[in-house]
């Protein structure tokens, strides 16, 4: 029962949080990226204030070395900063710049139903499917 | 006042990461919790303890309704594109984040506060990349 409460608090904050700060517009979000044109700062609002949050939370969670509810942290354990990396944040950024949308503000809004979103999300789907389906 | 909104959300997003970190230990990275969900590669097995994925993915699509309730404002915003460029960009993006191991939250929030070069090499790629995709369709063509 445990999961499910930290998963379904955790997420809803994360959807209050998109959905307050405008980023399940992708007008606001574009505007964002368009630094050439009427450059709409909020995205950049955005990150400081859950990248301030999330900085300071995790240097206590991590100083006290187990979380509370399970044995230990699951880290990401990579660090190589290679091809992979570089060729998947330049196919994500066109997607984001094109669309609006990243991952999280697509499925955040798919309670609009609009036929858009539910193609962005089915084909996103089926984009990190094809490559975990290659992981060995 | 418009700084005070997305700052706010921000916070809240924050807030969002440090209490999965704290109780559950993991990373609140959006394309990661969702690939998790997707069958494994063939010798591969899947993901064990999938529930608090399934929650998660579920407070986010139910959150924008409830601030809409509360604040009597419409968050959900129309897409920008065609039916068909909007499949072609969400490939785009699931083959980016998969191949890239995460997205703006996973790599520009989770990852930029744990100090991960991983994740401030691909945060400034992806911001650069997307940067350049606007100015090309909204000044060039």
């Amino acid at each position: 029962m445990r999961p499910i409460i930290v998963g379904l608090s955790s997420g809803l904050l994360f959807g209050f949080g998109l959905a307050l700060s405008g980023m399940t517009d992708p007008l606001v979000v574009t505007g964002f990226l368009d630094l050439a044109g009427a450059w709409n700062p909020a995205l950049a609002f955005v990150m400081a204030g859950a990248l301030t949050v999330t900085a300071v939370g995790y240097r206590v969670i991590f100083k006290r070395g187990r979380p509370l509810w399970t044995d230990s942290f699951t880290l990401p354990t990579r660090t190589a900063i290679d091809a992979r990396l570089i060729l998947g944040a330049v196919l994500f950024g066109i997607g984001w710049g094109l669309s609006g949308y990243c991952p999280g503000p697509a499925l955040a809004s798919l309670s609009a139903a609009t036929p858009g979103v539910a193609a962005f999300v089915t084909a996103m789907i089926i984009g990190l499917g094809i490559v975990r389906s290659q992981r060995s | 006042m418009t700084w005070l909104a997305p700052l706010c959300g921000g916070v809240l997003i924050g807030c969002g990461a440090v209490l999965l970190m704290v109780l559950h230990g993991r990373i609140a990275g959006i394309s990661g919790i969702l690939g998790g969900l997707l069958p494994p590669p063939k010798n591969g097995s899947w993901e064990p303890d999938r529930g608090w994925r399934w929650a998660f993915l579920g407070g986010l699509v139910a959150g924008p309704p409830v601030v809409a309730f509360i604040y009597g404002i419409a968050p959900l915003g129309m897409p920008i594109l065609s039916l068909p460029l909007m499949a072609a960009a969400g490939l785009l993006v699931g083959l980016g984040t998969g191949l890239g191991s995460g997205c703006t939250s996973g790599h520009g929030v989770c990852g930029l506060a744990r100090l991960s070069g991983r994740s401030l090499v691909a945060t400034l790629v992806f911001m650069a990349t997307g940067m350049a995709t606007v100015y090309l369709i909204r000044h060039v063509f």
